[in-house]
């Protein structure tokens, strides 16, 4: 392919480790997917769809995992960071899109690859390291077992390069724990479905990348100014310059709250009594110790917290994070929702400790909150017996939160229990009506039947219930970019679809979604078209996004899923809320999903129909 | 004379200024070009941008054995004549602070220039950690000694409570 050296944005390369077979190559990027898909979600989606049957059990060796950037990951357009972890889901069987910040993704570019694939399972533990165009395979077995944090300053230290960047699983990916996720730079996630378990499987413990190359522009003019005009609008959305830099994302708790939508107790009420006590503003004033950003972020929403004096050892664990007594990040709001008002836990240093313990032991803050929450109603109704559970798993024990912390990622006791997800642990124990997700996905943190719009969305989300795949919190409650009744279903169907393509969009250029709250795909095209050199129109844009939506949802037609896969637990879709500001409600997906499917072009039973497949080019 | 004054605590580790400083050298985004750098110290929470703070004592200038380096009157940065260097390096093992580079591919030392006057690292920081102001002496650095070594003290202490 010609086209490869004069590719600017995409570096043109792709990274194939066969870990099976030990083989290392490297490819010409497919330039005409590049295009079409753009690249992170998209162009990763593609990937696996062209290269892999989906029936495969995503915990085997046939299995792929696709690192995706995007054409706009290393750039200084804020906020390009992200990567975007594409492969079977261990927690869903669907196709999954991980996506994390942090400083990763950016040193993949500059080390010269737009995508690593990585195929088969390796004989022992091994980790891959990757020094620009050097590229080594190595015996990981002294790292096996270390947590995360510990990974990372072994393997930096081992390997001599101090600004090299690391992505790990820690002992939760190795245990295969179905919502094990892979952490970067000690403190970000690629949190769900299990894509930690999945790099388990394949026997590999971690990516450490060093790059020293740049990131190329086509017009480097027109993109310089297009950046300028978008952060220009950041610095004047009241989102985007105040509140995530104020409050980060937990600056949602109170308000959600306030709205009678933050699922409580496993979602038996949803109203938090305690909110304030884990709130973004609590949070801010006690414990919080600076505000970090990932690489080129103007927004900076990450927080970095602190348990200080008693506060830090108030909780005794076995695998005490020693090295990051003073600070570490978190919680993020939806790890302070599953953990805390999901749990019934009110105290924030609690939360911050479990957070801490999540991201070192490597598993999803939100499954793994949600699940335990889950395992506290199957003890309260009695469905599992403190013989069983060993420690009194009641709502509201912070004791209980952290020791299940432990016990799932090393699978020890009712923890092997946790570590299979809400939907299979339910199940195992016969009561599967207390499993809150879809397509074995715990919910995130917005309730769906006092929000109707996220109901339709964490239906219909491809990778299972999920807050990042059609954010209408954004115009449900936030008003953005217009108020809507958040009771109401009339006109959903028509936002979350255009919420769902667009959000496939953002998440393919390698930006990050928290730029929504200020701007929309007409400030990104600017820079995306400048650094590419493909001209991308608005319409085109977000065409690719619903080309990408139904790219993945015909991967799952080919795993297996159906209509009827897109439904909401009897919960949420029967018992009416107890109390609150949404008292009486619940979702009405019966009066959304017709109208959605028909938006989308597809069949009454939700099939993608031949028209709109010819249509999109699939 | 205006001088580079970097406010650690405004720093929030998001590499704008590197970003901004490599695009200015190599009209790409190349962090590995950059001469200013974040140190993120994780384990303190300080984020700390660092660069040439053109000192008087000037001992890269003072090494070259080719006086390939000069002073701009009008910023009173030092400044590398790339038709003059012939790639030795000794200057950047003359200089106490870490702030002179060599370019492997065009076998060159680089270096802050302060842009001529307008850096592009202050320009590109979006939280006002990066100010280009008048000052008599560079007292910056004190300040962001004193955060590191804040840190450190903390660590130690620490380490002395688990002994």
């Amino acid at each position: 392919m010609s086209a490869t050296n004069t590719m600017h944005g995409w570096t043109g390369t792709v990274l194939r480790v066969n870990l099976t077979t030990g083989s290392i190559t490297k490819e010409p990027l497919n330039a005409e997917w590049a295009r079409d898909y753009v690249g992170g979600r998209g162009l990763g989606v593609k990937y696996l769809y062209e290269e892999m049957e989906p029936s495969v059990d995503p915990l085997s060796p046939e299995n792929k995992m696709i690192f995706a950037t995007g054409p706009l990951t290393g750039t200084n357009a804020s906020c390009g960071s992200r990567y975007m972890v594409v492969t079977k889901g261990a927690l869903t069987n669907a196709v999954t899109t991980s996506n994390s910040g942090g400083f990763w993704g950016p040193e993949m570019k500059f080390a010269g690859y737009d995508m690593i694939i990585l195929e088969g399972k390796a004989a022992q533990p091994s980790y891959l390291w990757v020094y620009d165009d050097r590229v080594e395979l190595r015996d990981a077995t002294h790292l096996w077992g270390k947590t995360v944090w510990q990974t990372e300053e072994a393997l930096r230290a081992e390997i001599g390069v101090p600004d090299s960047i690391i992505a790990s699983i820690g002992p939760a990916g190795e245990n295969l724990v179905r919502f094990a996720c892979i952490m970067n730079d000690l403190h970000r996630a690629a949190g769900r479905s299990g894509v930690g378990a999945v790099m388990g499987s394949k026997n590999l413990k971690a990516i450490a990348l060093r790059g020293t190359g740049g990131v190329s522009l086509a017009d480097p003019q027109a993109y310089m100014e297009g950046q300028w005009a978008m952060k220009e609008k950041l610095r004047q959305s009241p989102v985007t310059a105040e509140g995530l830099p104020m409050y980060g994302t937990e600056v949602l708790v109170n308000v959600i709250n306030e709205h009678g939508a933050l699922p409580t107790r496993n979602h038996q009420q949803t109203v938090f009594d305690e909110a304030e006590n884990i709130s973004g503003e609590t949070l801010t004033e006690t414990r919080l110790v600076a505000n970090k950003a990932c690489f080129s972020c103007t927004i900076a929403c990450g927080r970095v917290s602190t348990l200080p004096g008693e506060a830090s050892s108030k909780y005794s664990v076995t695998t005490n994070p020693q090295n990051w007594k003073i600070a570490g990040e978190g919680p993020e709001y939806e790890a302070a929702w599953a953990m805390g008002s999901e749990c019934g836990v009110g105290d924030l240093d609690a939360l911050i400790k479990a957070n801490w313990l999540c991201n070192d032991l490597g598993m999803d803050s939100i499954s793994f909150g949600a699940s335990v929450a889950a395992a506290m109603e199957l003890f309260e109704k009695g469905a599992v017996s403190q013989d069983q559970t060993e420690i009194p798993l009641e709502f509201g024990s912070a004791e209980a939160l952290i020791a299940m912390a432990e016990k799932t990622a090393y699978r020890q006791g009712f923890g092997d229990a946790v570590a299979e997800g809400s939907k299979r642990m339910t199940e195992n124990f016969g009561r599967p009506e207390f499993f809150m997700g879809v397509r074995g996905q715990e919910f995130a943190a917005y309730e769906a039947r006092a929000i109707q719009g996220m109901g339709l969305g964490y239906a219909t989300s491809n990778r299972g219930a999920c807050h990042l795949k059609a954010y209408t919190v954004a115009a449900e409650i936030l008003g953005l970019p217009r108020q809507m009744d958040p009771r109401a279903t009339e006109e959903k169907a028509e936002i979350t679809k255009v919420f769902q393509d667009a959000t496939s969009t953002v998440d393919a250029t390698g930006l990050c979604q928290f730029l929504t709250f200020g701007v929309g795909l007409e400030e990104m095209l600017p820079q995306l078209s400048a650094a590419t050199g493909v001209a991308y129109t608005l319409e085109e844009l977000v065409h690719i996004g619903e080309r990408i939506w139904n790219l993945e949802r015909l991967w799952n037609e080919r795993a297996g899923f159906t209509g009827k896969d897109d439904t909401l637990p009897k919960r949420i879709l029967e018992e009416p809320i107890p109390s609150g500001p949404a008292k009486g409600e619940v979702n009405r997906l019966g009066e959304m999903l017709p109208e959605y499917y028909e938006l989308r072009g597809w069949e009454k039973d939700g099939k993608i129909s031949e028209a709109k497949k010819k249509e999109l080019g699939l | 004379m205006k001088q580079l004054r970097v406010l650690t605590e405004k720093c929030t580790s998001c590499i704008q200024c590197e970003l901004a400083c490599a695009f200015v050298q190599t009209g790409t985004f190349q962090p590995s070009r950059s001469v200013i750098r974040v140190h993120i110290f994780d384990e303190q929470a300080v984020y700390a941008p660092y660069t040439c703070f053109q000192c008087d004592e000037a001992w890269c200038l003072t090494a070259c054995p080719v006086n390939a380096i000069g002073i701009d009157p009008d910023t009173d940065a030092k400044v590398v004549m790339d038709d003059v260097c012939v790639g030795c390096a000794v200057c950047t093992v003359a200089c106490p602070y870490g702030t002179m580079f060599y370019n492997p591919d065009s076998h060159k030392a680089f270096k802050c220039d302060l842009c001529g006057g307008d850096p592009a690292c202050v320009k590109s920081c979006p939280t006002g950690a990066l100010e280009y102001v008048d000052m008599d002496q560079p007292d910056w650095l004190a300040s962001w000694a004193d955060k590191v070594n804040r840190g450190f003290q903390h660590m130690q202490d620490e380490e002395g409570g688990n002994a």
